[in-house]
């Protein structure tokens, strides 16, 4: 039987349905409320990251770069988010002396595991580009950044046929924790390691990085949101897998209910 | 829109010989006995009843509502991580904002909720700046807890939501716009006739409108041009804008298609536009609901969920 005739008088079917659409709607919202808080849910509604980076790559496939701005586009200034100063005392240590005796490890699956002075890494050929950094937030800002391609480091280690990723050790603790939970790390494919405009940035505008935008090194992954632009990166592990790391979700916001992809 | 449709044909006339997915005829007139205690005078007979949404339209329609529900309510969860638009290719918290909320005051227990619209600061305590928190203490948040997903802060969530929601509005959408294009839906029922595109029509459907003034008879049993129009308006541009302003927001797609950038200026500017389309979205919905209250909610709403229709009589008087 059709709403349309049910002997009613209008009035009160139109109170029914208002109060009706209400009642569901409040229902609904502590529902989604509900649902926001299930593990399971989150997990379902986190199937669509699998649809958006197929997508994506695929529609990436013949590498395109990011947006390269002129020097005019620049940012007069550029926030520094996260950590701005790492605790660490052996980071401390290494800023006092200017990061002379310091050097960036790359090891894990690779065949000759180095240890990269800043000196060697600024010999090595650079990349300059000047792009923009998209926090997950919402703002995003311009700045030109310099360094060396992570692609020809991971070609001077030699990748073992195992490797999958290429994982970040930082030096800040974005959560101070007594388990060492709250370090920064990230990870990235093969695809978005070996981009050209992937780099790791020891220059900011043409001046050295300085501290709160994650000197001696940053990541530079134009593709993607700012979360992935580890700063402060000490160490360079190529990995098959990132699951027993950590929270076991490929970086410290990943583990905080992130998405690993985020070029969205 | 295609014009090659005799600009006077009605729904009433039977479906075009077309290979139609629905196998139901597109009118079904029902003449059916008058309920008993019900004498209305100006009544015909026989009421007409018209199938009037097919089940394509109704499904889709509902499931973007629910969709456009969700991906709102998440939307203003993203915006409240930061409550504030620029124009531009760049805007963060130094850059000069063109929407802002904040929340001001000498201490936490005295927080004031301020909007700043192109410099003119608007006090909105308790609606946008700042607002009862989960308990019902005022805090900093830009949208009030009841119309965000979830209710309570949770950037990564509302993201979850967001973006899973927004694949189920793609697809629902082409879906819609296939089936409108092989139905000819879009042609039959929502491109204007050239009778209504004419001045004089507009003017008095405007008229009618602002008396609050439905049709009733065989004008009823098409749209009217401003409802045309409008639906026009949001299939075509502002749903599709939304979209398009949101992939602009991807670093990602923004390397696919950088012509994004430069088509709305930006990817500030696109967070921009995808507020205010967002904005115009409700605006419509809430004028869609109350012309549903208007027109008669119950047959409205029910011809969206069984298709039949209940032409409204001719009053002879």
């Amino acid at each position: 039987m059709s709403a349309i005739q049910l002997p009613r008088p209008d009035f009160s079917r139109r109170g029914l349905i208002t109060a009706g659409t209400l009642a569901l709607g409040g229902l609904a919202l502590s529902g989604c409320d509900k649902l926001s808080q299930s593990q399971g849910f989150l997990n379902t509604l986190g199937a669509a990251e699998g649809a958006t980076i197929n997508v994506q790559r695929l529609l990436l496939a013949a590498g395109p770069l990011a947006r390269e701005f002129k020097a005019s586009d620049i940012s007069p200034t550029f926030k520094p988010n996260g950590s701005t100063m790492p605790s660490d005392d052996d980071y401390q240590a290494a800023l006092a002396n200017g990061f002379k005796d310091w050097s960036l490890q790359v090891d894990g699956l690779v065949n000759r595991p180095l240890s990269l002075s800043m000196a060697r890494l600024k010999a090595m050929p650079s990349r300059t580009q000047i792009t923009r950094h998209d926090c997950v937030e919402g703002w995003s800002a311009i700045a030109g950044w310099t360094g060396v391609q992570l692609g020809r480091v991971l070609h001077a280690a030699g990748l073992k046929p195992s490797a999958r990723y290429v994982v970040f050790h930082c030096a800040d603790d974005l959560e101070p924790s007594l388990d060492g939970s709250g370090k920064y790390y990230e990870s990235l494919d093969m695809v978005d390691a070996f981009h050209p405009q992937t780099i790791l940035a020891y220059a900011m505008n043409g001046q050295p990085l300085a501290v709160p935008h994650g000197a001696p090194i940053r990541l530079r992954v134009e593709r993607q949101l700012g979360y992935k632009q580890a700063k402060y990166v000490m160490r360079i592990e190529v990995v098959d897998r990132f699951d027993k790391m950590g929270g076991g979700k490929g970086g410290f916001w990943e583990d905080r209910g992130y998405e690993w992809y985020a070029g969205i | 829109m295609s014009t090659d449709e005799p600009p006077d044909q009605s729904p009433v006339d039977p479906p075009p010989p077309e290979p139609a997915p629905a196998a139901q005829p597109a009118i079904m007139v029902q003449p059916q006995p008058q309920p008993e205690p019900r004498p209305t005078p100006s009544a015909k007979p026989a009421r007409e009843v018209i199938y009037r949404h097919t089940l394509v339209v109704r499904v889709t329609h509902w499931i973007n509502l629910a969709c456009i529900t969700l991906l709102l309510m998440s939307g203003l969860q993203i915006f409240n991580a930061h409550p504030r638009l620029y124009w531009g290719q760049y805007g963060a918290d130094q850059d000069k904002a063109f929407i802002e909320m904040m929340a001001m005051g000498s201490d936490m227990d005295h927080l004031k909720g301020v909007t700043t619209v192109a410099g003119h600061p608007f006090k909105t305590t308790g609606f946008l700046g700042a607002s009862a928190g989960a308990d019902n203490a005022i805090v900093p948040r830009g949208f009030p807890r009841w119309a965000t997903l979830p209710s309570f802060q949770d950037l990564a969530v509302g993201r979850r939501w967001h973006f899973a929601l927004a694949w189920l509005f793609v697809i629902n959408g082409l879906v819609y716009l296939g089936f409108g294009l092989v139905n000819r839906h879009f042609s039959r029922d929502l491109a204007p006739t050239r009778e209504q595109i004419r001045p004089s029509h507009i003017l008095k459907d405007i008229w009618d409108h602002m008396r609050l003034k439905h049709p009733r008879g065989e004008e009823a049993k098409s749209y009217n041009v401003l409802q045309k129009l409008t639906y026009l308006i949001v299939i075509f541009i502002l749903l599709p804008l939304m979209l398009l302003t949101g992939l602009t927001m991807s670093p990602g797609f923004d390397a696919v298609a950088p012509w994004l950038l430069d088509l709305f200026g930006g990817r500030q500017s696109a967070r921009t536009l995808h507020f205010i389309s967002a904005n115009l979205i409700v605006l419509f919905v809430l004028v869609h609901v109350v012309e549903v209250f208007l027109a008669g909610v119950v047959n409205e709403l029910g011809s969206m969920i069984t298709g039949r229709y209940v032409v409204p009589p001719e009053i002879h008087s």
